[in-house]
């Protein structure tokens, strides 16, 4: 069906930022090749049971619509109209001072006008105009409204499936303006109509049957560990034995399930392992609330409710008296901003603290669920862990903070305090693309598939550009974060623009340096990779 | 299009005004009844819209945070830009709203020989403020129209902006800067690509609109001078409900007040409404405390979920082979 990606990167960094002459409203959207993923299959949706559950593609004419379709967007317009307020202000308030235009990783990267996050909402504003508003009903397109035809639904999905909810637009906005709501509103939208995409709708049927989104059977888990073990064991001299489902543990400790799955996740899964043992935590893993991520999150409110359900219900279950969650982007923005709010409240559960520290979270103590790099740093910051940061001085790290912990979060100094305790060399990208101006992956909110290459590696272009000029200037070597779509996501990305720089997960690098009691003398990292001065040893 | 669209249209409400005026006598039309409408849509307008966005709940807590959250008590909290107090959020929204602090981080981004680099970019946050405070100076200036006696702050008000003492009468810096910036303000959507390209005629409108009321108030103090005893008059007549049309005023004022009462009345059916709505955006003016406090949607409900007891049972054999432990042998 599709041709291979095959664009040099000197071809996709050339960009033109020049709108076109004619306007927006009279340019349909082109769907060109790499840069949009394949519909949602029917089985796929018929699992959640979502509406029209078919299988369809894009890149086809006939999408196979309810006849009503256009009935039913509207109607779900004005529900979430009522719903959120966010989505009404922000359908309203905009001036169109363009001050978002270029803060969006897609334009910036790719130059697409529609891509400026103003625009992006204007597509769906302008539908909102003709339909809800008094001057868009009575002037037409002098005020910025327009039908919404066969052609307007398919630019709005394109663009839609375009924007990773990322939130960089929202910082700039004088009015807060957040793309991501409205990106999550029109996701929604789609939903309604069975316009899915199927690597958002398959994790998510996975993760409601499964409890993962890479659809691990329970047993598929514990035996994708004991490798890990096994290698643990190869480097260490130690053999860890985790427990799973195992009831009355002090804490659950939940993450996402592409650390088990791919590295360099899996060493990020490691150094939870090893971090885990050597504290001689009293923790379980869980094999049916097995994902922190959430890719409900990407299709609508209530389909991420229904999955993110699992952890709390596993939680009491069980019989723990608080959380840990592990180092995942979006999974954090939902555990901070939506999970308590959908089901809570975790009464249940105790206020965490912690077991080693005694320190006790306060910032954590409704949702009662504790970042890792919290917990990891509060043991550092009390002595409680022996750590030889010589072990990372192969690596020169620098640090990409992901948008929803950056911006739907704040957490942004925790693992840098763990990332200068465990690592010698750190060195930070340019202040602009960091913090809360940090750039996307350019492949959340499910955009990380393969078939979008074009779109994906535009969209990372920012963030890879960042760390060129790092890699260049410091000689970095290791991208550092706390997410697994940016563990999946920036390798490819690092692969195309910036090949020589690796990607790592933090408890990767903290278990590197961690010293553990009984251990034999390390000579290699937990890639299995000589370290520093030991490649004799091999 | 757009612009010719928007120009045109305010040119035709000035010569409304001149005609409705100058040629058929429409005084108590234009100086009484249009300005009550105007003001009666304006209030009534502005509210419901505000009634409007306000009966549409916040479901969750979704501040966009702009750096570090409050954590374990060494870690410095941003408390401003991640706020997780009541009083953060105040200095938040303030600094947003008097200084529009989220304009003042814009930055340039441009693609030199491959390289992305960030430049500053101040002309729009400085052009806004100029234009917003300037506004706001000039419509406070105004009140000593519609009372008797001029307000010390009025005055001391007037006093500043015409510190320069230049001209007769006295010249107020805040027209000139005004002008200007509206002036600015056009400019940049004609000339920067990208802006022309996100601007609507409801971009076009309000500048159009807003610039003729300023050069028609600079037009009426320094040049064709209007009959300001009658002006006052007038304007005290509507406040206190006893219009009265004095004669001589002059059709420039005319001209001005119809572009004044078609801006309040243009007002809440706008975009120009981003005057309430600022102070409503929930990603700036909400507490990051969602993990502290457990923030209620109130349209919640109950959702279908795949439970752990159907969980078990689609893989209790696979799950007893692995050694994981079941509820149900």
């Amino acid at each position: 069906m599709a041709t291979k990606f095959t664009a040099k990167p000197d071809e996709l960094s050339k960009i033109d930022y020049k709108p076109p002459k004619k306007g927006w409203m009279d340019t349909p959207a082109e769907f060109k090749e790499h840069t949009f993923c394949w519909g949602a299959k029917g089985k796929n949706l018929n699992v959640v049971e979502f509406p029209n559950a078919r299988d369809w593609s894009p890149a086809e004419e006939d999408w196979k619509l309810p006849e009503n379709w256009q009935e039913i967007v509207l109607e779900g317009i004005k529900d979430r109209l009522g719903k959120y307020r966010s989505f009404k202000l922000f359908m309203d308030i905009c001036v169109r001072c363009g001050a978002c235009a270029d803060k969006c990783h897609f334009f910036i990267g790719g130059g697409d006008p529609k891509n400026m996050p103003v625009i992006r909402a204007e597509l769906l504003r302008s539908v909102y105009r003709k339909y809800f508003t008094a001057s868009g009903k009575m002037f037409g397109k002098i005020a910025g409204a327009r039908e919404l035809t066969l052609d307007v639904l398919k630019e709005l999905w394109y663009y839609y499936y375009q924007c990773t909810e990322c939130r960089r637009c929202s910082v700039f906005c004088p009015y807060g303006i957040d793309q991501a709501e409205i990106t999550m509103v029109g996701r929604e939208l789609m939903n309604l109509l069975g316009l899915n995409i199927d690597w958002i709708a398959g994790p998510v049927a996975n993760c409601y049957m499964k409890g993962n989104h890479l659809g691990l059977e329970p047993h598929t888990i514990t035996s994708s560990m004991e490798f890990f073990l096994d290698d643990i064991e190869t480097i260490t001299g130690i053999k860890i034995k985790p427990t799973f489902n195992r009831k009355g543990a002090e804490i659950l400790f939940v993450t996402p399930s592409g650390d088990l799955f791919a590295d360099p996740g899996t060493y990020t899964a490691m150094g939870y392992l090893m971090l885990f043992h050597e504290l001689g935590l009293d923790y379980t893993w869980s094999t049916y609330a097995s994902e922190g991520g959430n890719f409900g999150l990407f299709t609508s409110n209530e389909m991420a409710k229904r999955l993110n359900a699992k952890i709390y219900a596993e939680a009491k279950r069980l019989g723990v008296k608080w959380i840990i969650g592990g180092e995942c982007g979006h999974m954090w923005r939902v555990i901070n901003q939506y999970m308590d709010t959908w089901n809570g409240p975790a009464d249940f559960l105790e206020e965490p603290v912690s077991p080693i520290t005694g320190t006790k979270f306060e910032n954590a103590k409704s949702t009662k669920m504790v970042h890792i790099a919290e917990f990891t740093a509060d043991l550092i910051k009390n002595g409680k862990l022996k750590l030889d940061p010589s072990r990372n001085n192969h690596l020169k790290v620098t640090w990409h903070d992901s948008c929803n912990t950056a911006r739907g979060m704040g957490i942004l100094d925790e693992p840098r305090y763990v990332l200068r305790n465990v690592c010698n060399y750190f060195y930070e990208m340019p202040e602009d693309t960091i913090r809360e101006k940090t750039f996307c992956c350019g492949s959340g909110t499910g955009l990380n598939a393969s078939e979008n290459m074009d779109l994906r590696m535009r969209g990372g272009f920012p963030r890879a550009n960042a760390v060129k000029y790092v890699r260049d200037n410091y000689g970095v070597n290791m991208l550092a974060n706390i997410c697994a779509i940016d563990r999946a996501t920036l390798k490819a990305l690092m692969e195309y623009w910036v090949p020589d720089v690796q990607v790592a997960g933090l408890h990767e690098l903290v278990g590197n340096a961690l010293v553990m009691t009984g251990e034999k003398e390390r000579t290699q990292d937990l890639r299995l990779e000589p370290l520093p001065g030991k490649e004799a040893a091999e | 299009m757009k612009i010719l669209f928007s120009f045109f249209a305010v040119i035709a409400l000035i010569l409304s005004a001149y005609t409705g005026v100058k040629i058929a006598n429409l005084q108590f039309l234009f100086g009484v009844v249009i300005p009550y409408i105007a003001i009666a849509i304006f209030i009534l307008g502005f509210i419901y819209r505000v009634l409007k966005w306000g009966s549409s709940p916040v479901p969750f807590c979704i501040p966009t945070t702009c750096g570090q959250q409050e954590s374990l008590p060494w870690i410095k909290q941003n408390k401003i830009e991640n706020p997780s107090s009541t009083a953060g959020v105040v200095i938040r929204m303030a600094l947003e709203v008097l200084i529009f602090r989220s304009l003042f981080k814009n930055l340039k981004t441009q693609l030199k020989n491959g390289k992305l680099v960030y430049g500053e970019a101040k002309w729009l946050w400085l052009a806004g403020l100029a234009f917003h405070w300037s506004f706001l100076i000039i419509f406070v200036r105004h009140f000593r129209l519609f009372l008797q006696d001029t307000p010390f702050f009025i005055k001391t008000i007037a006093g500043l902006d015409s510190f320069l003492q230049v001209g007769v009468p006295l010249l107020y810096m805040t027209d000139v800067v005004l002008l200007g910036a509206v002036t600015y303000l056009f400019l940049r959507r004609v000339f920067i690509p990208q802006v022309k390209y996100i601007s609507l005629a409801a971009d076009y409108f309000p500048l159009f609109l807003i610039f003729g009321i300023a050069a028609s108030g600079v037009l009426m103090r320094y040049f064709y001078k209007v009959h300001i005893v009658g002006v006052k008059e007038l304007a005290m007549g509507l406040v206190s409900l006893n219009p009265v049309i004095p004669q001589g005023i002059g059709v420039i004022f005319y001209i001005h007040l119809f572009l004044v009462c078609i801006l309040l009345a243009y007002f809440p059916l706008s975009k120009l409404m981003h005057m309430g709505g600022v102070f409503l955006s929930p990603t700036r003016n909400m507490v990051n405390n969602s993990r502290m406090v457990r923030h209620i949607n109130p349209w919640n409900y109950p959702v279908h979920v795949h439970t752990y007891e159907e969980y078990e049972n689609d893989f209790r054999g696979k799950m007893k082979k692995a050694g994981i432990p079941v509820e149900k042998e």
